[in-house]
């Protein structure tokens, strides 16, 4: 069980997605940090997909009544357990009367934390992920405020040696955020300098993103008749730009259909870089092929692979050292 | 079928793209592949979105290449073509609606922008059924076509904060239903006690995408009568069939 002290500024339940429903017009939600997310769950110990916490810019407090495991990962938001600092991207044990705390994020914008057994709220329609447009899933279909209990699942045996993700795996968070990008489907609606803009210019983050979609100012991507089309499907990662030519990234609350021009999809694996991102920061497109978005995919899978063999080998059915030793790099 | 293109959405996406209009016969076809598509369900295909023109297909691309797929799914362009002969028929789900009063505030509105007495309306708006062209926008939204020009409105000037679940609106020569309670511009002339979307059911959505609905005219006791029932959970939608593409005046 944990008791929330401080929501902090947007603080919700994800997990990989409410995926089956797009035909009926479901976004699919879900966290936007796929990486951050799934790291966290493996070191705590759990499914990769399984529930966590999202928090937003600024993280919130958190009581423990009794003793639990979880991790942190992603944005570093200077966590604090009983006042000493946390170290970002691990897990460790937290034992009972415990109070978890973060502040800013000091690089990058999203951070997660993954308790062992995954939070108990209901599915709804296959998912605990929070869509709140739509006060559906999640902790009563909202972001979290202070005096919410959040139950924590029940699982096997608790860890509690600290783990830390492997360097090779910790992913940089600069100001600079490159995304490689597949054309199409209508990537033909531009003009050649609308296409060349998009590869060539840098773009700003404005301060219009959220879970929905992230708007880049900066330079124009120019059409080269109209941007409206008959509406049809899109998903996160979708490039839409509307009629003013400023790109809009659709992101993992965003709608199942829309109704202007898309000169392409950044590749999910670089989906993550992007949820990191923060107003002012500048964003490069870079052109991609399905091969080297496939291989991206398998060197993202792998990276799990591999810290789940670690997580599993590791000091697990050693000797307990609550809290003391230093973090075993997995 | 050299007039279909597909192209690229993502990694994990393929636009079958049938041509670039508004059109029963062209969404006819979207659905008729999705469905053939569905009864397969080849296990790398992970999700079918059908939209007026389009049939997104998601898939797993660890599982298969795009070019494998993309043959895949000619081949099942070309069964399609084979069995076009075929009378293909779309189930219609009746959408019960108290016209005007305060569930339809902007039914005299229409009524005297298109110089037709309210019963008028009523009487054309439920004279045939829609097509399902696709849903979006909300959860359960449909894009429906075939609503008739002569009951035709513009969206209001001013959009409304917040529209009641259940609320049938006209913006231009489109009709709709708003499935949740949201913000919205276009003319309300009714409301249904049916809940277009439900969550907490094991089968959350009232219709899907490739569906017809026929509104049908109920007075303010009927509405809370049903009302009733769908909260109790006895109430059962009443379906029919029609034939595909085809005016659907006489269905149900």
């Amino acid at each position: 069980m944990c008791t929330v002290i401080k929501p902090g500024m947007l603080t919700t339940v994800q997990d990989r997605g409410r995926t089956g429903y797009r035909a009926f017009g479901m976004p699919v939600s879900g966290v936007m940090d796929r990486y951050a997310a799934t790291m966290a769950n493996i070191l705590a110990g759990n499914e990769p997909g399984a529930a966590v916490l999202e928090m937003t810019m600024l993280g919130g407090t958190f009581r423990f009544p009794s003793e639990t495991y979880l991790a942190v990962c992603g944005a570093d938001m200077q966590g604090t357990l009983n006042g000493k600092k946390i170290q970002n991207w691990s897990a460790f044990y937290v034992p009972a009367n415990s109070e978890l705390s973060f502040g800013y994020a000091v690089n990058g914008c999203r951070s997660y934390i993954a308790f062992y057994g995954g939070i108990e709220v209901p599915e709804v329609m296959g998912s605990r992920s929070t869509y709140t447009r739509a006060g559906i899933g999640g902790f009563d279909g909202r972001a979290l405020k202070a005096d919410d209990v959040i139950e924590i699942g029940k699982a096997g045996e608790m860890p509690c040696a600290p783990r830390a993700l492997s360097y090779h795996h910790l992913p940089k968070y600069g100001n600079e955020v490159r995304l490689r990008v597949i054309p199409g489907p209508q990537d033909g609606l531009f003009t050649a300098e609308g296409l060349q803009s998009l590869f060539s210019k840098s773009f700003t983050v404005s301060s219009r993103n959220d879970r929905m979609g992230v708007l880049l100012e900066g330079p124009t991507v120019e059409h080269a008749s109209g941007a409206d089309i008959i509406s049809d499907a899109l998903s996160a990662g979708a490039i839409q730009v509307p009629g003013d030519g400023h790109p809009i990234v659709m992101m993992a609350d965003c709608q199942t259909t829309g109704g202007y021009a898309k000169i392409g999809f950044v590749i999910g694996p670089d989906l993550s870089r992007l949820a990191q991102a923060k107003a002012g920061d500048s964003v490069t497109f870079v052109e991609c092929s399905d091969q080297e978005a496939v291989a991206a995919l398998a060197a993202e899978k792998a990276a799990y692979e591999k810290t789940a063999v670690g997580v599993s080998h590791g000091p697990l059915g050693g000797a307990p050292v609550k809290g003391a030793a230093a973090s075993k790099e997995v | 079928m050299s007039n279909i293109n597909i192209v690229k959405a993502g990694e994990q996406g393929v636009v079958v793209d049938f041509g670039d209009v508004i059109e029963p016969g062209v969404n006819a076809r979207v659905h008729r592949l999705a469905q053939l598509i569905s009864g397969k369900m080849p296990h790398e295909i992970l999700e079918l979105v059908p939209t007026y023109r389009s049939l997104m297909v998601y898939f797993d691309p660890l599982r298969i290449s795009r070019d494998a797929l993309t043959d895949k799914i000619r081949l099942f362009l070309d069964s399609d073509a084979e069995s076009s002969e075929k009378a293909d028929t779309a189930t219609v789900v009746s959408i019960p609606v108290c016209y005007g009063g305060e569930f339809g505030p902007d039914l005299e509105f229409v009524a005297s922008h298109n110089k037709l007495s309210v019963e008028e309306v009523v009487e054309i708006h439920t004279s045939r059924a829609y097509q399902v062209y696709m849903l979006g926008f909300t959860p359960g939204f449909p894009y429906l076509g075939g609503m008739s020009d002569r009951i035709a409105a513009p969206r209001l000037a001013q959009p409304r904060v917040v529209i009641p679940a259940g609320s049938i609106g006209i913006a231009g020569s489109q009709t709709g239903i708003y499935p949740i309670q949201s913000p919205g511009g276009w003319q309300l002339i009714g409301r249904t006690p049916l809940q277009l979307f439900n969550p907490g059911s094991a089968d959350p959505f009232l219709f899907a995408a490739g569906n017809y609905l026929r509104f049908t005219a109920i007075d303010a006791g009927t509405f809370q009568e049903i009302l009733r029932q769908v909260e109790s959970g006895s109430y059962k939608p009443v379906t029919g069939t029609v034939k595909q593409g085809e005016d659907a005046a006489c269905a149900l």
